[in-house]
This record gives structure tokens, sequence and C-alpha cells, in this order.
């Protein structure tokens, strides 16, 4: 297929993401992502039942917590496609990196940097 | 198990803003398993701290630990040799385990991270409802094994009162009726005849109203 999607974007694999947790997605803040989604499968096809159901719900607590703390919930978002479905991921990723583009960077980096000054 | 619901984060932030160094101590017993004050969630609540007070030009620095127990001397104990570098605790056990390391810890300000809510069961992943007040005498033998003091919005011993129907409690459509399940259950056991049995007075000097309780156990002290 050789679909292009931006390079900006780090793909960690896990066996279902009904493995992602809220402290993954945490940590991945505080070490200064700008932005977090997960690629589950459809809902309804998950091969464990309901892993990407539980991911979702993860996605929905990290979602409200970062929106308290003020780094902006919307950074992190969940998406749902089947293996077949290559040029989707593509889209989403186009469509996420232009989300994360418009939000800006990670307000943490600003804040580590005039600390440090 | 005791069920505790976490505090929303702004209300622990306005208590620990003004310090620089704060130990977060979760416990591995009851708020663990109902996920308000285990391992993980000292983990979450450490993380969104630290990344709130970067986020606002505050250097805080925020430690993790997770004891067995905080309801015990000697698991309590096993923070002794580090507590002493924090300007406060934020303990996320229940209300009994941050009043047991204040008494333990005088110096140091310990923080609650839940609200304590009630002695109950995990009826389904997420949800938690209560059985137990801790009346001090348990009449369950009686009531066919469901507790009428922590299930009926009257505490009746004798029910139910009027306000059941189709067996759920007048107070909210979605509560059971904790007579109605009694009854159910009694007639299930083939002990309905026990239904007619009246409980005496209850002798309430053994639950709360008799003042702050204390077990002592002669057999077992040391």
């Amino acid at each position: 297929m050789r679909l292009q999607y931006p390079e900006a974007i780090r793909i960690i694999r896990v066996p279902c993401t009904g493995k992602v947790d809220i402290l993954h997605i945490l940590k991945s803040f505080e070490k200064g992502a700008d932005g977090v989604y997960i690629v589950g499968c459809l809902e309804g096809d998950c091969r464990f039942d309901n892993g990407n159901l539980r991911a979702r719900k993860r996605v929905q607590q990290a979602q409200a917590l970062l929106d308290k703390i003020g780094i902006g919930g919307e950074r992190v978002q969940m998406y749902n496609l089947s293996s077949g479905e290559g040029p989707l991921f593509a889209e989403i990723a186009a469509e996420m990196t232009a989300k994360i583009k418009e939000m800006g960077p990670n307000p943490l980096k600003e804040a580590l940097k005039k600390q440090a000054a | 198990m005791i069920v505790a619901e976490k505090k929303p984060i702004e209300e622990i932030i306005e208590e620990i803003k003004d310090y620089k160094k704060i130990l977060i101590a979760g416990c591995n017993e009851c708020v663990t398993v109902c996920e308000a004050g285990g391992k993980k969630e000292v983990g979450v609540l450490a993380s969104a701290l630290r990344m709130y007070f970067i986020n606002n030009g505050k250097k805080m620095e925020i430690d993790e630990v997770t004891l067995e127990r905080q309801c015990d001397h000697e698991y309590l104990e096993e923070i002794r040799n580090q507590i002493g570098q924090y300007d406060a605790v934020v303990s996320l056990a229940c209300g009994v385990g941050v009043q047991f390391m204040a008494e333990k810890y005088r110096r140091i300000p310990i923080y609650p991270g839940v609200n304590t809510s009630f002695m109950g069961v995990t009826e389904e992943r997420g949800v938690w409802t209560e059985r137990c007040q801790g009346c001090g005498q348990c009449i369950l033998a009686r009531t066919a094994s469901i507790c009428p003091i922590s299930r009926c919005a009257k505490r009746l011993l004798n029910g139910p009162c009027g306000g059941s129907t189709n067996g759920k409690c007048e107070i909210s459509k979605d509560l059971d009726c904790a007579w109605q399940l009694i009854i159910d259950r009694l007639k299930e056991l083939n002990r309905l005849d026990d239904y007619e049995k009246l409980l005496p007075i209850k002798d309430w000097s053994t639950e709360r109203a008799g003042g702050p309780r204390k077990v002592v156990r002669e057999d077992v002290r040391l």
C-alpha cells in the first residue's frame, strides 16, 4: 500500500488495547508527549471481548484528569478500526497530528524550560 | 471491605499547594480493591500532581509508597526512616489509615486522599454497595443473612414498612426493600415461619450511638 503518515508519530505495540493503562497515558505526557491516541479493534470485535472497551474507559479517565490539571484532555483520543483499514489508519494519523499541531506542544515542556532558566 | 472514593484532585491540590516535598501513601488492602487508593491510584495521582505543579511553575517533589496496610503498627513503621524528609503526606488509605498514620507521626501533616464511604461489597465492576454498619450485635442469623440495619433506610427490625412497593424502597426505585429481600430468602430457605418471630428492641449502645467503640481481647493481648 505504501501509505504515508506523519513522521511525528511513534507507534507503541501492545498485545491488546486492554493492556493500555491510564498510567501509560499519563507517563507519556509526563515525559513530554504532545498527544497520545489509542488505536483499537472495532467495538464488538475484540478477541478478548472487551479489551478495546476497557481502553476507551481509560482514555476517558485520562481525558478528565488532563483537563483538570491544565494539560488538555483533547490530547488523548481513542480510535477503532480493523486491521484491514490501512488507509483509515493513515487518515487518523494525519487527523490526530493536525489536531495536536493546532493545540500546540505539551505545556509541560515550556514550563520546564522556564523553570530551568 | 471498606469502600472509599477518590477525592477530586482539585481538593488535594488546594491542601498541599504550599508544600515542597510530598509523599503519597497508598494502602494495599480495601482501597486497592475498590480502586480508590492502591498502588495504581498512587501512581496516577502522583503523576497528575507532578504535571499540575510543573505546569503551574511550582517546584514540587512528589514520591510514592504503598504500604501493605495503614491500620497496623508494623506496616506504618516501614516508612519511619523516610517520612521525616517530607513536608506532608497524602494518604490514600481509608480514614482509619490516615488517622493511625497521624497518631504515629505527630509532626507531619497527613491529608486524606479519599472519601471513606462504607463497609460493602463489589456488586459488579465499578459498583459498590453497603452491607454492614458495624452495629456491634449481629442479627443476620434472624434475618436470612440480609442486614436490615444497613440495607433498610429506616433500619427496621420487624419490617417491611408501608413504603415498600413491588420490592423497592420508597426512597428510591433503584433500591431493594431489605425486608422484601429477607422475606424472599426466608421463602427460598423454607423458613418463612421465622418471619413471625419478632426481633426484640435492639441495644444500640454497641452501635455508634454509644460513642467511640473499642474491642479488648485479653485472651490474645500480649
